[in-house]
């Protein structure tokens, strides 16, 4: 009893840490930044450097030559994926909460869509300014 | 007894062929749903065979054409995931690992002439929601197909 007891308490504690810990833009915003200021101690995320970022033709991958192609110009609205037409979530975390909550979600995302899209993986500078770019 | 088992075997068999284009029961994994469903929709475990399943897990840095690698734990969940509901038998195996492939998608698909696959609204073999518009929800029977506007099932 006393062990069982002691496994709820257990259980209790990481569910609700669990939830104090999960991410937020803001969250993933800083603690992107933090890594960024390591090489450049000067850093803050700029939404204008992201929203450059995010427009700019990289011309690396023949089908996805810019980040626009599946999520389209309008972050608030539906994006469309360029060779399955599989309808994607809007980018905005001001109409999709769910978008940058979680910290493996995004590290997956930036991983797969930058090594496409730009030819390499992202620095934590551009995804700071990303994220910026997206939130506003 | 034996009368019994034969009875239930086609039973099953009859509910198995009834279901084949229809609201086939939906296994559901939420890993397999996010992971898998994130560029295409989710296809049905039962599409392929378990060892199909086995090649395309294995090679998801290559995965027609992206690199949909996963985190090994995720990758090991949705695979034992795909494998307890593959599909049996060669018709849901391909050489390619793509449904599309298959013999049992060419034979429900038959009608389809080929000019309608690469119609723009369609695209691919592989956008489902295309004209199964209900497919996320599950429904994937013949009174769920919507052929998207302007095309007709024989049009080439």
């Amino acid at each position: 009893m006393p062990y069982q007891r002691s496994l709820c308490t257990v259980l209790l504690f990481l569910s609700s840490t669990s939830l104090v810990l999960a991410e937020t833009p803001a969250s993933l915003i800083s603690g992107y930044a933090a890594e960024a200021a390591k090489t450049s101690p000067a850093f803050a995320p700029s939404a204008q450097r992201g929203q450059a970022f995010f427009t700019r033709e990289w011309g690396i991958s023949q089908k996805m030559p810019n980040c626009t192609v599946c999520h389209g110009k309008n972050l608030k609205v539906d994006g469309k994926h360029v060779v399955t037409d599989k309808r994607i979530d809007p980018m905005s975390p001001t109409v999709n909460p769910e978008r940058f909550t979680s910290f493996k979600k995004a590290e997956k995302w930036f991983k797969r869509n930058c090594t496409e899209v730009t030819g390499r993986e992202c620095t934590a500078a551009e995804k700071a300014d990303f994220i910026q770019f997206v939130s506003q | 007894m034996m009368n019994y088992f034969s009875a239930l075997v086609l039973f099953l068999g009859c509910s198995l062929a009834h279901a084949e284009g229809g609201k086939f029961s939906q296994p559901n994994n939420p890993k397999w749903k996010a992971e898998c469903g994130s560029c295409h929709i989710a296809y049905p475990p039962r599409l392929l065979t378990a060892g199909d399943w086995g090649h395309v897990m294995g090679s998801l840095d290559k995965h027609f054409g992206a690199n949909a690698t996963l985190d090994a734990k995720d990758a090991e969940e949705i695979l034992d995931f795909l494998r307890l509901n593959a599909g049996s038998g060669s018709r849901h195996a391909a050489a390619t690992f793509r449904i599309s492939d298959t013999e049992w998608f060419a034979r429900e698909h038959h009608e389809i002439s080929a000019g309608v696959w690469s119609n723009p609204a369609i695209k691919s073999r592989a956008n489902c929601t295309a004209c199964h518009i209900n497919a996320e929800k599950g429904d994937w029977s013949e009174r769920g197909v919507r052929m998207p506007k302007g095309i007709s099932r024989e049009h080439d």
